[in-house]
């Protein structure tokens, strides 16, 4: 957007980075649904995209195909991840594991020393706010803890591209607005590149510095924002005239793409 | 429970007193209240709706008591009885989990081997077992071998209807989860889907511990060769008309039953209660 000139510099520097993911001219199909149509995405490290767009418009086939856990019909997806990490809509939790052997979970399956593995989880579960609750079941965790964790045991592995399918739909407002502010300073710490698909324009607004509006049948990117506020973000600037300016331009792109 | 309150209305006095006596109290009171009323309406049966001369059809608690359990004799053999259906009940579900679980895991691999399985595992619940004794009897004998052989045929399907549907039970996430990670079918396996099937496993096990027992002393009565058990003595007492006997051992085959099925819901509230809601304790206090 032409308005963030003050911001050009600091695009220029996120530009020289090398781009995580890229998914160029990608279609899918299940069946005889057109699911998505030529999507062009690019995800650079220590960028944080968010997709928004009505239901059923691909946003979550979108990260399936990110992640490999299904292909494209066509189209090529370029990936140079190290590591990733997927959070689902819902925790999904290994219930009969406490959070600590939740967050080490995946130190197991890589291979990682048992040694090596405590001391991130320790580390991670620190950065969640945790560390106090490692040794509780997620049965006796609130939602919001439970996607705390699964977060961290996401972190154990310092993935370089993070996918969030909804992280925090199913979440109460007041949980829903901690955990966008744990995001954006965990993201600020860690600068990872992020893709991020809601159905929350304010969330989106709030937590990324690229945001992309999806329509669909079939599926594709209609528009594209970028969002000029400073990493961490403070909670306040939801409240400010510009936020709001923006929020109403994505809500209207949205509005046309629907 | 519903009574409860109104025979103790200070219910805020055993708030306190929680992990003491006061609970159990609560807890066992009723079904004792029930057995209380169950000895008095038998009583009442044999005195007042039994003429002397038929009495011997059901002779009252006290003499089944003097004459089942007190007397040294009948006693050691209704032990002996007892130890011998317990053990081959015991082989009959370890043989029976062994190959149950076996085969639910095969199943939970592939839907092509679920299809192929399934079919036989409900058949397996619908032999009718009578029609198998000559078959039994003719392959493993009249005795031990045969006796455990009814029992895996009777306890085998709930153990793998409630592993397979613990072994699938796994959140589709999760498994996305491990693809994500290259994970193998064993990695799958070990970490996933069995410590997921466990509170499904033992659910099975309590089901299948009791029809286990069922089964040791049905195959008592059609293999009757080697050391007696129950299901023996149950047909010996009968045929000699000596009931207070045959009760004592009806009493101690429902005791080995109840048994079975307790010991199962106290190893899986212990390994999975604190996990697993349907499992833990606080379940059952609300």
């Amino acid at each position: 957007m032409s308005e963030n000139a003050g911001l050009s510099g600091q695009e220029r520097t996120r530009s020289t980075l090398d781009p995580v993911i890229s998914l160029t001219d990608v279609s899918k199909s299940f069946g005889s649904t057109h699911a998505l149509d030529r999507v062009q995405l690019t995800v650079q490290q220590g960028e944080f995209v968010s997709l928004v767009g009505p239901s059923g418009c691909g946003k979550s086939t979108v990260l399936q195909l990110c992640s490999g856990l299904i292909r494209p019909s066509s189209g090529a997806i370029e990936r140079s991840y190290e590591n990733i990490g997927y959070i689902f809509q819902e925790p999904t939790l290994m219930p009969w594991r406490t959070v600590e052997q939740n967050v080490r979970f995946l130190g197991e399956l890589e291979g990682m020393s048992r040694r090596e593995s405590r001391r991130r989880a320790a580390e991670v579960l620190a950065l969640v706010r945790l560390e106090e609750f490692d040794n509780h079941y997620p049965m006796a965790l609130s939602g919001g803890m439970k996607m705390r964790t699964s977060i961290a045991r996401s972190l154990l592995l310092d993935p370089d591209l993070f996918l969030f399918d909804e992280p925090f739909g199913a979440l109460d407002q007041i949980s829903r607005t901690r955990l966008n502010e744990e995001l954006t300073s965990l993201f600020a710490d860690r600068r990872f590149g992020a893709l991020f698909v809601t159905h929350s324009v304010d969330e989106a607004v709030y937590l990324s510095s690229r945001l992309l509006v999806m329509c669909k049948r079939p599926g594709r990117i209609a528009a594209e924002f970028e969002i000029p506020y400073e990493f961490p973000r403070i909670p306040s600037i939801r409240y400010e005239p510009e936020f709001a300016l923006l929020a109403g331009k994505v809500a209207a792109a949205l509005a046309e793409s629907s | 429970m519903s009574g409860a309150p109104a025979l103790e209305p200070t219910g805020a006095e055993e708030r306190p007193s929680k992990g003491g006596i006061g609970p159990f109290l609560r807890m066992a009171a009723p079904p004792t209240l029930v057995a209380l009323l169950i000895v008095l309406a038998w009583y009442g049966v044999t005195y007042f709706v039994l003429e002397p001369d038929r009495r011997f059809l059901l002779p009252p608690p006290h003499g089944v008591i003097l004459q089942g359990f007190l007397d040294g004799g009948v006693l050691t053999e209704i032990l002996g009885g007892l130890y011998q259906t317990a053990l081959v009940a015991v082989y009959g579900l370890a043989i029976a989990f062994a190959l149950g679980f076996s085969m639910a895991l095969v199943m939970s691999q592939a839907k092509w081997i679920e299809r192929s399985l399934y079919p036989w595992a409900v058949v397996s619940q619908t032999v009718p077992i009578l029609a198998l004794v000559p078959l039994l009897g003719f392959w493993f004998g009249f005795g031990l071998m045969s006796r455990v052989t009814v029992c895996v045929i009777i306890s085998l399907f709930p153990i793998v209807i409630n592993s397979l549907t613990g072994l699938q039970s796994v959140e589709p996430k999760l498994h996305d989860l491990l693809t994500l990670h290259d994970a193998g079918r064993w990695t799958r396996a070990l970490k996933l889907q069995i410590p997921a099937a466990l509170p499904h496993i033992f659910t099975g096990l309590r089901t299948s511990a009791g029809l286990s027992v069922i089964g040791a002393i049905v195959g008592d009565f059609f293999f009757g060769r080697g050391r007696p058990g129950i299901g023996i003595l149950l047909d010996r007492y009968s045929r000699r008309l000596r009931s207070e006997e045959l009760l004592a051992a009806v009493i101690v085959a429902c005791l080995l039953g109840v048994a079975a099925f307790w010991i199962f819901g106290v190893i899986g509230r212990r390994s999975v209660g604190h996990w697993d809601p349907s499992w833990s304790d606080k379940r059952q206090k609300r």
